[in-house]
């Protein structure tokens, strides 16, 4: 068996034009939605000249503006929540060695990545149908608690990543040096995990923002956010306005993914 | 200091900082799984939600259905069409996202160090792009007036529109859409923990392309096949979205059925049943995910 010199052991034969092809797979349908929303004409059938009219159209629409400011709302409040609480988690189940529950920990942590959601919209929403019954109370604060909950993992997991990455010899210079165990958290430990912490706050808000299932299960009357309003429009004829506030959406979500890349990269 | 008191300090610590994190999860996430477990052995209500009765009934009603005229029990054809349809659709998932998901985990693994974190750059951003937005592009893509039949028109493939949405070829296509990143990324994670230096040593034994893939790369990466696997064909089972958007009422799977007895079915222990019967298939896949993953590694 004569090889040339060139011959790379990586190659294996069709797997570089399907992954391009997946690639095509992936970004056709995604271009495609984001081009229609440029569309002039009066339907998502028909092309009218690039146009800026669905946006214009989707930004005074009342019920879109309500629907995405509760969407910011809850995805902040979720966000700020979930990342407090994660980053507590965080730094108390790593660096401390194994001990008793820890597994248990991991496990209710993450059990929103592992769950079906719909099966956790579901149990939500016999839950909090009871808890509304009882106090009278239907504002936003069951949709706040449910997002809160379920971005804890996508919050946890990078902040484990940057508490585990960690060098403690500044703590222990700073505990050395007599500084309270508060002034060491505050002036060493939480500015050594703020690249941590704002990654993970900002997966958590991304997931907040992009909810449906838990969202339509568990919110009341009026409480549409964007994606549960897009989801209902599905229903009725369909206008390039729901591509115009998807492809603001998606505008959002890639800028916080870019922040994201390089906020989670300076560390190395 | 005793050893054992350092012990318990930590896991006192441990479990004080976490405390907050799990009262969230035990409240608004675990906890009321608990309620639906308990909901599926509790009697029908009148007009909707429950009596506080003990009755099998919900766990008869997913399998079999009972005649209200002459009491013959026999199985519940509509329930098991589902069943079938959702496990069939959720298997052929995970196979399609696979066979395209481990060609592209291989090229992104194989790129240079420069441009290998683009390359998966652009598997995350459809990862992290809501779940909607990209049922709602597939669906324009496969729309009888969409992207697809319009350009098989114009070649001259074919006369007239395919209808491909709301049958179960367009959840199909809108799973694997959906579902691809999720089986990408921990087949990449495990491909690029790969050494490639065994590739070599089975060229210099004579062993074909083929037999490289199977009898080197496939064994040493099958944490990352498992974990893949099992992240596309549990959400596949329990998809709602996807299937509600693209296959458009009739062709329900198991998510949408139990949507349907929480709303017009007002059947709630029903639901409970089957999203009880969800759960177990999610705990049973993620044993075999554990067996398969602490029995994996170097192969031999």
């Amino acid at each position: 068996m004569a090889r040339a010199r060139s011959f790379d052991v990586t190659t294996l034969p069709g797997f570089a034009i399907t992954a391009i092809l997946a690639f095509v797979l992936l970004y056709a349908p995604i271009i495609t939605l984001v081009f229609y929303s440029f569309n002039g004409g009066n339907s998502v059938n028909q092309w009218g000249g690039l146009s800026l009219k669905w946006y214009a159209i989707a930004a005074q629409n009342e019920a879109v503006q309500q629907a995405a400011l509760r969407s910011l709302i809850i995805a902040l409040w979720a966000a700020v929540i979930a990342t407090a609480v994660a980053t507590m988690a965080a730094l108390g189940t790593t660096r401390r060695g194994k001990f008793k529950g820890q597994t248990f920990i991991y496990i209710v942590i993450n059990q929103p990545l592992m769950v079906p959601e719909i099966v956790t919209a579901v149990a939500l929403l016999i839950f909090f149908s009871s808890v509304k019954i009882a106090t009278g109370y239907s504002g936003l604060g069951y949709l706040i608690l449910a997002h809160s909950a379920f971005c804890v993992p996508f919050a946890y997991l990078p902040i484990k990543a940057r508490v585990e990455g960690m060098d403690t010899s500044m703590e222990t210079a700073a505990a050395d040096l007599y500084a309270t165990s508060w002034n060491t958290f505050r002036f060493i430990t939480l500015p050594l995990l703020l690249p941590g912490i704002i990654a993970g706050a900002m997966l958590a808000f991304i997931t907040s923002l992009d909810n449906v299932i838990i969202t339509e299960f568990v919110k009341s009357a009026g409480q549409d956010t964007l994606p549960t309003y897009m989801l209902g429009q599905l229903r009725r004829a369909m206008t390039p306005e729901v591509n115009a506030i998807s492809t603001a959406l998606l505008a959002l979500t890639v800028l916080i993914l870019i922040i994201f890349y390089f906020v989670t990269k300076k560390r190395d | 200091m005793s050893g054992t008191g350092k012990t318990r300090s930590k896991g006192a610590n441990g479990w004080l900082l976490s405390a907050p994190a799990l009262i969230l999860l035990l409240l608004a996430a675990s906890g009321p799984l608990v309620i639906v477990v308990i909901y599926s052995v509790l009697a029908k209500g009148d007009y909707s939600g429950v009596r506080w009765i003990l009755s099998g009934d919900a766990w008869f009603r997913v399998l079999f259905e009972k005649d209200i005229f002459d009491g013959t029990v026999s199985l519940a054809d509509a329930n098991l069409s589902i069943f079938w349809r959702s496990v069939k659709l959720s298997l052929a998932t995970t196979l399609i996202t696979f066979v395209l998901g481990l060609p592209t985990a291989w090229f992104i693994g194989t790129r240079p160090k420069t441009t290998r974190a683009l390359w998966l750059f652009l598997i995350t951003i459809p990862f992290w792009t809501n779940l909607l937005i990209r049922t709602f592009a597939i669906m324009e893509v496969i729309r009888n007036q969409g992207l697809l039949n319009t350009l098989l028109i114009k070649i001259g493939l074919i006369s007239a529109p395919i209808q491909i949405l709301y049958t179960d070829t367009a959840v199909l296509i809108g799973m694997t859409y959906v579902y691809l990143p999720l089986m990408v990324l921990p087949l990449f994670a495990a491909i690029d923990r790969f050494d490639f230096k065994l590739i070599e040593a089975g060229y210099d034994l004579y062993a074909s392309r083929w037999q490289i893939l199977r009898g080197v790369i496939l064994p040493i990466i099958k944490p990352g096949i498992v974990a893949g696997c099992i992240l596309v064909f549990i959400p596949s089972l329990g998809a709602y979205v996807t299937p509600r958007v693209l296959g458009g009422g009739k062709n329900m799977m198991i998510g949408n059925f139990i949507e349907l007895q929480f709303g017009q079915g007002q059947n709630w222990p029903l639901g409970a049943a089957l999203s009880t019967m969800l759960l177990l298939i999610v705990l049973v896949s993620l044993v075999v995910y554990t067996r398969a993953s602490t029995r994996g590694g170097p192969h031999g």
